[in-house]
């Protein structure tokens, strides 16, 4: 009896690995980054950060500025007055910058370029920016029309499968200009 | 039968770890500041004589705000300063931070407990009859600080923000904070009344156990090439080095405010290290990228400019405050100026 039980036993214990094993082939080194890429896509992350660009058929993303957010060398003139009224934001053709009652905002380099993109952020910077709503977790405000309060709804295995990916993109060079917000009372 | 305790096992284990994972942090927290125990006759508002007050020798900048500190230690305990450079507290120790301007405003409170530290913060009718619990997103109070600005109460999230950056929980309530070595020139420094906790009162009631023996003998003092330097590091150490450390959150960035015990000597300071390193933020009116500071050259020092601004963009500390540190900004800006003149990175 003993001996069937041990077989038992050993062979569960074979089927246990194997199957993770099987699993863990499946997903594949990448697997982190293509849930990342899956989440991004999903969660509209390129609908601000990507800038349009006029293309045959209207409006197209840019993707040799993907996710590097608003371009440099597109200075924006100031932001049209808008009269009293329901009407209450702008947004530029490029989708990659906003004006609104907080202020000017300009959509922000996520790819890993050092100096102007997220190349020194670390994973924990990353996560808690998205927790808190602030720059890196402990500065400033991020402001409108980033949705974090939705993002930071996100498990942590999502937010770090989204940097991941964010990681893994092109670095793109290029200097996003600060936001214009008028003191607060 | 063995692999029926395997089983077993193998069930326990996932038992064990589901235990063991941090609990969320639900505390509840009391509705009514009279009811967290810093009074103990709160109509009289007669502090309880177990809250013991203290004062750091370099305050947290908050718009000219005076302010009141105690710390409850449950008895018996005591507070383990093995890691000189971050106590752990026990369970059960609450601080309280009361801030007044013509009148009290606020009173913050942390409590820790089992789940960690808690944070909240009290708001003072405007006659002072009571103190209720702030929203958890914080309320602008009726307090103004400068014409058309007025204190805001801050959220759990803002609370969170500064106390959850370093590494440790509590600012303000350590060895150089409570040096019987206090530094002359510290801005806005408070009166030190005879009943205030010192770090050499607190070994002496037992109040802490760990501490290294030479920072008994030697209270804590900050080197610097002089006292100008001394009070810059001081008020950097308490107004900027919670998150900026070379431990937590932001060490990639790679600026050390926190004036670490360790420092043997003037030149060993890593604030020191800020001299001459570009910083990313292009400042409001200027040509080209600043240095965080310019030996010589307050008006191209980033840590001064960013001091000095109250946008919401710029400002530093980001939150806490809506009055720019004249005091402060003079200071440093003559220590940028004078005393480091000529020094070099």
């Amino acid at each position: 009896m003993k001996s069937w039980r041990l077989a038992v036993c050993v062979g569960l214990f074979a089927a246990v690995i194997g199957m993770s094993t099987v699993a863990a082939d499946r997903k594949g080194p990448g697997a982190t980054v293509r849930r990342g890429e899956y989440l991004v896509t999903l969660g509209g992350c390129n609908d601000c950060h990507t800038p349009l660009k006029m293309g045959a058929n209207g409006p197209e993303p840019d993707r040799s500025r993907l996710l590097s957010g608003h371009p440099q060398d597109l200075a924006m003139p100031p932001a049209p007055k808008l009269p009293p009224g329901p009407w209450m934001y702008t947004a530029a053709a490029t989708m990659t910058a906003w004006a609104g009652p907080w202020g000017v905002s300009f959509t922000s380099n996520l790819t890993p370029d050092a100096e102007t993109g997220l190349g020194k952020w670390t994973e924990q910077n990353f996560v808690e920016s998205m927790r808190s709503g602030r720059h890196m977790g402990h500065g400033r405000s991020i402001l409108p029309p980033m949705p974090y309060e939705a993002i930071a709804k996100m498990t942590d295995s999502d937010l770090k499968a989204v940097f991941a990916y964010l990681r893994s993109i092109p670095a793109v060079t290029n200097r996003v200009p600060d936001p214009i917000v008028p003191e607060p009372k | 039968m063995r692999w029926v305790k395997a089983l077993l096992v193998a069930v326990l284990a996932s038992a064990i770890a589901a235990v063991a994972k941090p609990a969320p942090r639900t505390h509840p927290r009391p509705t009514r500041l009279a009811d967290t125990g810093l009074y103990s006759d709160f109509a009289s508002r007669t502090v309880d004589s177990q809250n013991l007050p203290y004062s750091p020798q370099y305050p947290l900048w908050s718009d000219g705000a005076r302010k009141r500190r105690w710390i409850h230690l449950p008895p018996g305990s005591t507070i383990d300063a093995r890691n000189a450079e971050a106590w752990v507290f026990p369970v059960g120790t609450k601080f309280w931070k009361e801030f007044a301007w013509s009148r009290r405003v606020e009173t913050r409170f942390l409590e820790r407990t089992s789940d960690g530290w808690v944070y909240a913060a009290y708001v003072w009718a405007d006659d002072e009859s009571d103190a209720v619990l702030a929203p958890e997103a914080g309320i602008l109070s009726g307090q103004e600080v400068a014409p058309d600005k007025r204190h805001f109460i801050p959220s759990v999230k803002d609370c969170e923000s500064c106390h959850r950056a370093g590494r440790s929980e509590i600012l303000g309530f350590g060895a150089l904070q409570l040096s019987s070595d206090r530094d002359p020139l510290a801005p806005h420094a408070e009166p030190v009344a005879d009943d205030f906790l010192s770090l050499a009162k607190l070994a002496r009631r037992g109040l802490v156990r760990g501490l290294p023996p030479d920072i008994l003998s030697s209270p804590p003092r900050i080197a610097a090439s002089s006292p100008r330097g001394r009070a810059t590091l001081g008020y950097l150490h308490a107004n900027c080095g919670g998150c900026h450390d070379s431990i937590g959150s932001l060490a990639s960035l790679g600026l050390t405010l926190r004036y670490p015990l360790s420092a043997r000597d003037a030149l060993s300071v890593p604030a020191l290290a800020a001299i001459g390193r570009a910083s990313r933020i292009q400042l409001p009116g200027a040509k080209g990228t600043s240095v965080w500071l310019s030996p010589g050259d307050p008006s191209s020092s980033a840590i001064l400019a960013r001091m000095a601004s109250r946008n919401p963009v710029y400002q530093m500390p980001p939150l806490g405050s809506k009055v720019v540190d004249e005091e402060a900004v003079e200071l440093i800006s003559r220590w940028i100026g004078e005393d480091l003149k000529g020094s070099s990175p």
